[in-house]
């Protein structure tokens, strides 16, 4: 059965309407060579077939389950308590339903409302929002609310380096044509103290990441410090943040953040081959009504009796049209309830010590790191669970090697995206990594210096 | 029963404005905020701000929808009704008194008398209600 309702009848008569013969030739300008390519593929085969052919190529695949892993630098590996999936995938859950009859979706409203509670505990914000795509849409969704805080008046947005170079391509993505300006972020040095002089009357937003992209946690007094600049300039201060750090540093809001985002993966979510991620948000209840995203609020019904209902709609776009605070207002409820029931599961003192182990290995390999001849440590900066190592050679060389000879997944090449960084591996330890991989690690680190 | 104020004139968008001496106040209607139903947010423009007459100086919102707020009159905002932000229901219950949006001097007064009048006002929305709104 045809899924397309139109006949041919219908097809000749819209063709003619736009003046086309056929509607082959609406795809004109693809050019010939890729229009329609010979895919050179093998005669059909039977399901068992096709099955046993998968399975060998899967069997190429490296897996966190087998490889000792040093890759972070936004997506995270951390413990996954079985519960997490056992209750996002009941049935009453694993539906992409927006709940918008509250009569009939208290369940999910309620996990959500308990979602956005648990995201505005952890960041010391007053509200949050029921969630965006992945961090780098979440931040991109804070500047926008600051322009429209700041009533459009303010057209610079500062960011330092130290923000995630994928999100900060992904805020430039979002502010193309809208006649802004984002400056700061040109060396990999995150001097707080020189965003807040970056920071003048036209400045909308100030942006730091904390733990930053290098891993480094920022002076709670400079960013007070930086904080105070900010408001005294009439700008907000946006902090994108890892919501596993929260366990143990100090939330965005004790230092006068005003939106605090971010990856929300980390928590309950798995790598999931890159996605779907969770874009966590929150604000200040004074913004609240330039916050993009669903929100859901709690409420009493006729009876007196607690409920919960989506909230302040005329924000959205199937509302306010074209005037939205965002034209995304989809959300990542799937993930968001990852997060909730992981974060229940793991409960305040859970956290803690999630981030405290994260803490204390990411400190004992980066010491055994700095032992080996020719490695060091790039600076003697605080930092949590991830460490820029100078290399005495190319990152790519050694992850070649960490990988073929060792069954090792090195950390993040920083040249990438830092040319000043160049030969810098940024080292990832998570609770997940035992004291044996690291030790592995430091001694094929040392083995490939002997070789060579 | 909705009220006409006559001692002002009207947008056929349901703005209010009235003149006092060099100065000018504006609102919406009482029909408009009985169309809007209970307003929950009132999003005002700052002091010092300029507008011209059909720019969008305000955002009305209520339990049933967001609305664009339009300036009657070209003219530089003096003052906002700051009551509104902790009491939008203001607009409610006084939509030509204590729900007031905004104080501000025109810079073309003439085009006050280019307005509806009460009268021709309460016309048009008869005429509104009669084709549905």
């Amino acid at each position: 059965m045809s899924y397309i309702p139109n006949t041919d009848t219908d097809r000749a008569e819209m063709l003619k309407a736009i003046g086309v013969e056929s509607v082959e030739e609406l795809f004109d300008d693809v050019p010939e060579a890729l229009g329609y390519p010979d895919l050179h593929l093998p005669p059909p085969v039977s399901e068992t077939e096709v099955l046993r052919e998968l399975r060998e190529i899967s069997e190429y695949n490296v897996d966190l389950e087998h490889a000792p892993c040093f890759l972070g630098a936004g997506a995270y590996r951390h413990f996954v308590p079985s519960v997490v999936g056992h209750i996002i995938g009941r049935s009453e859950f694993y539906t992409a339903y927006t709940p918008y009859q509250p009569e009939i979706s208290q369940g999910t409203l309620q996990s959500i409302f308990e979602y956005q509670s648990m995201i505005c505990a952890l960041t010391g914000m007053d509200a949050a929002n029921a969630s965006h795509y992945d961090g780098a849409t979440a931040l991109a969704e804070a500047v926008v609310m600051a322009v429209s805080v700041t009533r459009g008046k303010r057209r610079k947005i500062v960011m330092s380096a130290g923000v995630h170079p994928e999100y900060r391509a992904v805020v430039r993505t979002y502010t193309q044509g809208a006649q802004l300006t984002v400056i700061g972020d040109t060396t990999s040095a995150t001097d707080i103290s020189s965003l807040a002089e970056m920071t003048d009357a036209d400045t909308a937003c100030v942006i730091v990441q904390n733990p930053s992209f290098l891993g480094y946690l920022e002076e709670p007094d400079a960013l007070r410090a930086l904080a105070d600049a900010v408001h005294t300039a009439g700008a907000l201060l946006v902090v994108s943040a890892d919501p596993i750090s929260l366990g143990l540093f100090a939330p965005p809001g004790d230092y006068e953040a005003d939106i605090v985002c971010g990856e929300g993966q980390a928590l309950g979510g798995g790598l999931n081959f890159g996605g779907p991620y969770l874009g966590y948000f929150a604000c200040r209840k004074k913004y609240l009504h330039k916050m993009a995203g669903r929100i859901v609020g709690q409420t009493v019904d006729r009876h007196g009796e607690r409920g919960f209902v989506l909230t302040l709609s005329a924000r959205e776009q199937h509302i306010r049209r074209e005037k939205a605070t965002s034209n995304i207002c989809s959300n990542e409820a799937l993930m968001a309830l990852a997060a909730a029931v992981y974060l229940t599961a793991m409960g305040k003192t859970g956290l803690r010590q999630v981030a405290e182990l994260c803490y204390h290995k990411a400190h004992y390999a980066a010491r055994q790191l700095s032992t080996l001849p020719g490695y060091e440590l790039l600076s003697e900066q605080p930092f949590f669970k991830e460490f820029p190592l100078k290399c005495p050679r190319p990152v790519e060389e050694i992850n070649d090697y960490l990988l073929d000879e060792w069954g090792i997944i090195g950390g993040y090449d920083l040249g990438r995206d830092y040319p000043e960084l160049a030969n810098t591996m940024l080292v990832c330890v998570t609770e997940m990594n035992t004291k044996e991989e690291a030790d592995l690690l430091v001694e094929a680190l040392g083995s490939m210096e002997e070789e060579a | 029963m909705v009220e006409y104020a006559k001692d002002r004139r009207y947008l056929a968008t349901h703005e209010w404005v009235k003149l006092e001496g060099d100065e000018a106040v504006a609102g919406i209607s009482d029909y408009a905020q009985h169309e809007l139903s209970d307003v929950v947010y009132v999003e005002l423009p700052e002091v010092g701000d300029t507008f011209a007459q059909g720019e969008t100086f305000a955002v009305v919102e209520s339990v049933k929808a967001a609305s664009d707020v339009y300036m009657p009159m070209s003219g530089e905002i003096l003052a906002v009704n700051e009551e509104l932000e902790d009491s939008p229901q203001l607009v409610n219950e006084g939509p030509f008194g204590a729900g007031w949006f905004v104080r501000f001097r025109p810079s073309k007064p003439e085009q006050y008398e280019a307005l509806m009048d009460a009268e021709a006002y309460e016309k048009h929305c008869q005429e509104e209600a009669e084709k549905g709104g």
